[in-house]
């Protein structure tokens, strides 16, 4: 009787140490892999990733896209680094993605993780170039640099310069690197090339780099364009009194000229 | 108007792409004028030799772009304007053919008061009153500016020497052009008249005013202040196109053009603005109705002066008003009001340019616009309720209509019959109120309203047709035969200066502007002891005014929830408190607590405090004082003492 009693009150406390350790290994290994899952923001996943979800659930971590890239720029993660074990990725600074035109990487993906969609290289979303630090970016500085300019692969436009006006030196103008999100594939050239100690244009995820504009925002430059027309009433031909011989330019800067 | 007989500036925004130097006075154009500043700067930036000069009580955004920043003591902006006079004197760089053709001198009546109640010590110690001018000569006025050297200004000012002369030098070069500009700085000051007139004077000085890039420019006015009050003549003592109720050939003018029997309109003015909040406290006016204005929130001393007067139960106050604003929820009856997007209407702007709109959308619910209450209003009274006998005896022929019949259903304002409202491009707009009323209300109106400019005893207030300013975005008035006025009383830029003239003033009978001598006053009431700090109140760019709408705009909110008090890191620090504590201001009237801001965009300097105005959270003008300029009667929103202590 005592025996049977024995073994019913160890069969109980073994079953909870058992049943206990398997939950602590069960919570680890759900917090590890939450942890792989949160990408850190310099590891830049291949062409045709949509969101990083729906890529890491459909990655079998084959490495065939690895084996495929023929500049060896992409890597699979290893044990402790802190992306998700086995994943492709590749870090712009280091060595950024020469944008293949047949996007081999693609091709070789068997589940789809990479999209097959994705046929022109341009269209590829893989981050987005940010000037991050407009203090040491030699081009905001007035020097001129243009360097991630013109490696771009979409030199003009994913990354255009702005001409603003040099109020230090009076008489130089500012070439001011603007990325443009509806062209930048973030391939990272831009950020590898960058000449600073540091690079002051990073390519970063998507979601870290965009805002968004409230979506009750027209721009009216750009309802004008799609149009074709100005939206507001045509102006009509104004008229005024001035001096003679003097004409007033109104679309220009509004100064006078003297015609006589 | 006492300078040149006629309301608003001489020049347009023009000025600011012609202008070699700006001198901003009062007016921090970075947050109130954003688009405006935008041009300022870009002509900052590309011309070549362009200066910008800044005078404020505090340090604010211009002050980025400043060639010369001066931060001055409040009031002695009144002796700095002095000071730039006798400069240009001093040295003779004044234009003396300009001054000998164009320039009446004269001064200005002295002590007059600071507009507060009859009972209060300073209006009992004042020995002067009103504004009225004395003619003096040329050398008497030298003589009158001569105690403003630079020695006595800067001590006065605290703005160092170098920085008042580099002002100076810049008004007195001949060579160089400029624009100086204000606002609020300047108009909400016990003295604003005066101190107008004090950069009028430095214009007149020089010649450099009415031409392009020498302009001195009001930029007040912009969101319609021009348009919708001074043109107009909404105001207690005025009648549209610059005629007043207290001259009677204007009144004569004004009944002719709206039908009205001889002596309808009152000679003597109603209650201003100010005095309305006193006289609802004291009983004296008891039906009050308050159109799409927040007065609860934005006249001075709350505590004292509005509150008691909306609170009297003998009152019965109504409140058209879009939103639910601190003013609509002290109202007895609210009236829910269509907004201007909801209505077809016009604009006019600080330039003088008037621009007409259709109705875009409709108003929700019953809200009517405020044209559609006032017409519909008149419908329910007879002449007779509300004209004495001997007055309708005058015009028999209105005898038992009703006020709808007389102003507006009287052959004139209904005069365009109703129709479609369309554009160029055919599209299709609404027009309720010519549903409702079942004609052309805001043609015929505007129609007759023009006669004031076309017909008028005051000239070159001349607008174009009611159809004209639909097809234009927007003309700058006068606008003679389809033509538009740059630049006015010039020869060649404006159509009533006739050939030969040169430069003509004529809103002054001897086509002569008055140079206006006027000396510093110290203000109502400063630091003390007790209450040893400055209060200044204002804007910040993100919210308009009383914030009624802007504070229910997300972004805007999320930008600037509610409102900070700026002030010097010392003085935050000597009262034991750090930036982000909530500390309490309060003055002799009142207080409220809000957190501390010693850094970000305006930076006062020690002794001064500043607290932007739109939050009905924090109603600052229970700590502020109803010290008003006793001619403009505008209220001194700059300037009252304080004491801030730890909440």
């Amino acid at each position: 009787m005592f025996d049977h009693l024995l073994s019913r009150r160890r069969f109980i406390v073994e079953t909870a140490r058992t049943a206990s350790g398997v939950a602590l290994l069960g919570i680890g290994l759900g917090l590890y892999t939450k942890e792989s899952k949160s990408l850190p923001v310099y590891a830049l996943r291949p062409p045709g990733v949509k969101s990083e979800d729906d890529f890491l659930s459909a990655c079998i971590r084959c490495g065939l896209c690895v084996r495929d890239c023929p500049y060896d720029i992409l890597k699979l993660s290893k044990l402790a680094e802190p992306v998700a074990l086995g994943t492709p990725y590749f870090e712009a600074r280091k060595v950024p993605c020469e944008m293949c035109e047949d996007i081999p990487c693609v091709k070789a993906c068997p589940t789809g993780a990479l999209d097959k969609g994705l046929t022109n290289i341009d269209d590829a979303r893989m981050g987005l170039a940010v000037i991050v630090d407009q203090e040491t970016c030699l081009n905001y500085l007035g020097l001129r640099c243009d360097v991630c300019h013109r490696v771009c692969p979409l030199l003009n436009e994913a990354i255009t310069l702005e001409p603003r006006h040099n109020q230090r030196s009076g008489k130089h103008t500012l070439f001011i690197p603007v990325v443009h999100s509806d062209k930048c594939t973030g391939c990272g050239k831009c950020e590898r090339a960058c000449v600073l100690e540091e690079a002051a244009i990073k390519v970063l995820p998507l979601d870290l780099a965009k805002g968004e504009l409230g979506h009750h925002y027209r721009l009216g430059w750009e309802e004008k364009e799609k149009a074709g027309e100005s939206l507001v009433t045509p102006d009509r031909e104004h008229k005024y009194n001035l001096p003679e011989g003097l004409k007033y330019e109104h679309d220009g800067k509004g100064l006078l000229k003297d015609t006589r | 108007m006492r300078a040149f007989g006629a309301d608003e500036p001489m020049g347009c925004y023009d000025d600011l792409e012609h202008a070699d130097a700006f001198v901003l006075w009062g007016a921090n154009m970075a947050e109130m004028h954003p688009i405006l500043w935008s041009r300022l700067s870009d002509t900052r930036l590309t011309k070549e030799g362009s200066e910008v000069h800044v005078l404020s009580t505090f340090k604010h955004r211009c002050f980025d772009l400043a060639d010369n920043g001066m931060v001055f003591t409040p009031q002695t902006d009144l002796a700095i304007a002095n000071y730039i006079a006798h400069y240009i004197i001093e040295t003779r760089s004044y234009n003396k053919d300009f001054i000998g053709d164009n320039v009446n001198f004269t001064k200005t009546v002295t002590d007059i008061g600071y507009g507060l109640r009859p009972e209060h010590p300073l209006e009992k110690a004042k020995t002067g009153k009103g504004g009225k001018l004395t003619k003096i000569n040329f050398e008497e006025y030298k003589k009158s500016v001569a105690k403003y050297d630079l020695e006595y200004t800067s001590k006065l000012s605290g703005v160092p020497k170098e920085n008042l002369l580099k002002l100076a030098k810049i008004y007195a070069d001949p060579n160089k052009k400029v624009t100086s500009f204000w606002t609020m700085g300047f108009n909400q000051h016990t003295r604003g008249v005066w101190v107008n007139g004090l950069v009028y004077n430095i214009h007149l000085l020089m010649g450099k005013i009415s031409e392009p890039g020498n302009s001195p420019f009001s930029l007040t006015g912009q969101p319609s202040a021009c348009g919708t009050a001074r043109e107009v003549g909404t105001f207690a003592h005025r009648l549209p196109a610059d005629l007043v109720v207290k001259v009677k050939s204007h009144r004569d003018f004004a009944e002719k053009v709206w039908k009205l029997p001889e002596g309808t309109i009152p000679p003597k003015p109603g209650y201003h603005a100010v005095l309305q909040n006193r006289m609802l406290k004291d009983g004296k006016l008891n039906a009050y109705w308050v159109m799409c204005n927040n007065n609860v929130q934005a006249a001075p001393n709350f505590n004292e002066e509005t509150y008691p007067g909306y609170r009297n139960p003998e009152n019965f106050i109504v409140v058209s008003d879009p939103y639910p604003t601190v003013t609509a929820i002290a109202g007895d009856l609210i009236l829910p009001t269509a907004m201007w997007t909801e209505k077809e209407g016009a604009y006019g702007n600080a330039e003088r340019r008037t621009q007409f709109w259709r109705q875009q959308v409709k108003a929700p619910g019953e809200a009517k616009s405020d044209l559609w209450q006032l017409v519909e209003f008149s419908k329910r009274f007879k002449v007779e309720e509300v004209w004495p006998a001997d007055l309708i005896a005058k015009q028999p022929g209105v005898k038992g209509k009703t006020l709808y019949e007389v102003l507006f259903k009287n052959g004139q304002v209904d005069k365009y019959p109703k129709q479609q409202v369309t554009d160029s491009r055919g599209n299709k707009y609404d027009n309720d109120e010519m549903d409702d009323f079942g004609f052309y209300l805001q043609k015929g109106l505007f129609e007759e309203y023009r006669r004031f400019g076309t017909e008028g005893p005051k000239k070159g207030h001349d607008l174009g047709e009611f159809d004209a300013y639909h097809k234009a975005r927007g003309m700058r008035w006068p606008v003679v035969k389809g033509k538009e006025t740059l630049w006015r009383y010039r020869e060649g830029y404006d159509p009533f200066v006739k050939k030969g003239e040169g430069v003509k003033f004529y809103g002054k009978k001897d086509g002569k502007a008055n140079i206006i001598f006027a000396p510093y006053e110290p203000p109502a009431e400063s630091p003390d002891k007790e209450y040893d700090l400055w209060l200044s109140t204002g804007r910040v760019l993100e919210h308009w005014h009383s914030g009624s709408m802007t504070r229910r705009v997300p972004e805007l909110y999320r930008a600037f929830p509610d409102a900070v008090m700026f002030m010097h890191p010392n003085d935050a620090k000597k009262r034991g408190l750090r930036r982000g504590m909530t500390a309490k201001v309060a003055s002799r009237r009142g207080d409220i607590s809000l957190k501390v801001e010693t850094r970000g965009r305006n930076r006062p300097p020690e002794g001064l405090v500043f607290v932007p105005w739109f939050d009905a959270g924090r109603l600052i003008n229970k700590v502020t004082l109803d010290a008003t300029d006793p001619l403009s009667k505008e209220t001194d929103y700059k300037k009252c003492a304080v004491k801030v202590e730890k909440a």
